[in-house]
């Protein structure tokens, strides 16, 4: 527990020092929001949204954008490099477990989405007057366990990645399938039915998102698929999590 | 009583058999010499004794203990600095140093040991902005920082210019005076000749030679060559005759005398019985380097 607690600070440390990917995770969406908020016909009701804003409408998948961000781009690349550079075989020649550096990763990048979450809502509430999620609870399930399937699949390139280049390059697809279907690239009102169907299936599920955040309760079924693909990319990635 | 003993150690990776039989003892306080050509193994015995990998077969004990059963005892005991492992780029000097102490129960003082690996001015340096050396003496500096009976340290010195090099090696002596036990794996001969006090030297998984550097190159190779200009012209005789001569060849000017033992003495001796001036004598003796290749057929960097 005490070398936990000291390689949690050094890394917090680290990951604080690395202002460039700091603000491409933490401040992005929030830069983004404020971007689209400068637009008056973005803050306007519009039947389109059920008589929400644009902007209201947009919001969870500004939330995606930090989830697969710190999810599936930045936490299997920083993990794949410090196998690369024999940090992770090093600390197990110590008394300090490697899986400890793991799970100081892990709490690291949770804090930083829950940080840009907490930016984006409130900077979307006090500047733009969207609402607060309506059904806090629903929105903190959905988000919770959103949250925790990307993770799990970052944890599952970071697994079988040799280097930190391979989980770049085995990342991108799923980053961009991520933010495809989180209504990321186009809004999904402009997708065809099918593929804004599929965006409910994906991780995050943006729509239980957008439904707990206009006060709908996320179907469970979202929220179960969320649940089973965390399991299984979890179990998954510890199964075949190579130290070296 | 030995500090370390690895017996009939085996291990092998699918069907690369990477140690075949590999049996050592490492004494309290020597610096321990593991060579070997690239691939021979060492690395795989050396990652067997500190309990990274489970041996196939054979046994390791390490200050008594067993590397996989008892490793959190050990790890308080031995340090160990691994081939080609680095550090984040932007992690400092005093913050690894401080981070790796607080693992263990009774470490040096990491500020101590900045000054006296010569870091002192560079504590506040991020790790990508060390020279080579400089990032070779923390990594040294990370393997000490836990107060060790035992450090292990591979591939020391690899990638270091010679001044670097030859640095390390006064600061390994200083290491080893202080009472701790070294394990020294390398693929430099000179290196290996400079500080150990004993070398095994492994190939194909086995250790095929095991003595001081100078006992290795006394057996493996006792032939020596005494080079020198008489003042005088020298009948082939006289040093044929002697007994620890072996071969007498002539340059335009220098005469060479190809021999074992004392042969140095013997030439010298008979030469000045009979008034005779050796100019320019000079004594060519072997070095670890051809104990290396004639035992393993390989030259040391291949």
């Amino acid at each position: 527990m005490h070398a936990f607690r000291q390689i949690l600070r050094i890394e917090a440390r680290l990951y604080l020092r690395d202002l460039p990917t700091l603000l491409s995770t933490v401040g992005l969406p929030t830069l983004i929001l404020v971007v689209l908020g400068l637009i008056p016909a973005l803050r306007k009701p519009d039947p389109n949204f059920d008589g929400q804003t644009f902007l209201s409408y947009f919001a969870p998948s500004l939330l995606v954008v930090t989830l697969a961000m710190v999810g599936v781009n930045i936490l299997p690349a920083v993990l794949a490099t410090y196998r690369e550079r024999g940090v992770l075989r090093r600390l197990a020649t110590t008394p300090a477990n490697p899986a400890a550096l793991l799970a100081a990763q892990l709490l690291l990048a949770l804090s930083g989405i829950v940080t840009s979450a907490v930016l984006l809502i409130l900077v979307a509430r006090l500047a733009f007057g969207v609402p607060l999620p309506r059904d806090p609870v629903g929105f903190t399930v959905a988000f919770v366990l959103g949250t925790a399937a990307l993770l799990a699949l970052g944890l599952l390139i970071a697994a079988v990645a040799r280097t930190a280049k391979a989980a770049q390059a085995s990342a991108l697809p799923l980053f961009l399938v991520v933010m495809f279907f989180g209504g990321v690239y186009l809004p999904r009102f402009l997708l065809p039915e099918f593929l804004a169907r599929i965006g409910d299936y994906t991780p995050p599920g943006v729509q239980a998102l957008l439904d707990a955040w206009t006060g709908t309760p996320p179907q469970p079924l979202h929220l179960a698929i969320m649940a089973g693909v965390t399991l299984a990319a979890g179990a998954t990635a510890a199964k075949l999590f190579r130290w070296e | 009583m030995p500090v370390i003993e690895v017996t009939k150690l085996h291990k092998r990776y699918g069907d690369l058999v990477a140690v075949d039989d590999v049996s050592f003892a490492v004494e309290a306080g020597e610096i321990f010499g593991v060579v070997g050509p690239n691939g021979a193994g060492k690395t795989t015995t050396v990652e067997c004794v500190v309990g990274l990998r489970v041996p196939d077969g054979g046994g390791v004990s390490v200050l008594g203990l067993d590397p996989r059963r008892d490793a959190a005892r050990l790890r308080q005991r031995v340090g160990v600095q691994l081939q080609e492992s680095q550090l984040p780029d932007r992690l400092r000097v005093a913050e690894a140093l401080q981070l790796y102490a607080s693992f263990y129960r009774d470490p040096a003082d990491p500020a101590g040991l900045i000054d006296k690996l010569g870091l002192g001015d560079k504590r506040n340096t991020a790790y990508k902005n060390l020279s080579g050396g400089q990032k070779q003496r923390l990594s040294i500096a990370m393997a000490l920082v836990g107060n060790p009976k035992i450090a292990i340290l591979d591939e020391l010195t690899t990638g270091l210019d010679p001044q670097a090099r030859r640095d390390t090696w006064g600061l390994i002596e200083q290491v080893r005076a202080s009472g701790v036990t070294i394990v020294l794996v390398t693929h430099f001969m000179e290196e290996a000749e400079r500080l150990c006090d004993r070398v095994a030297v492994i190939d194909r998984g086995r250790v095929v030679a095991l003595d001081s550097p100078a006992g290795l190159v006394s057996t493996v190779v006792p032939e020596q060559r005494v080079r020198f200009r008489p003042s005088a012209p020298v009948d082939d005789r006289l040093l044929t005759d002697l007994p620890e001569v072996t071969a007498v060849h002539r340059t335009a000017s220098q005469v060479v005398v190809t021999g074992t033992g004392d042969v140095l003495h013997a030439v010298t001796s008979v030469l000045a019985r009979n008034q005779i001036i050796a100019a320019d004598l000079r004594l060519e003796q072997s070095t670890l380097d051809d104990a290396f290749v004639e035992l393993t057929g390989h030259r040391p960097a291949d």
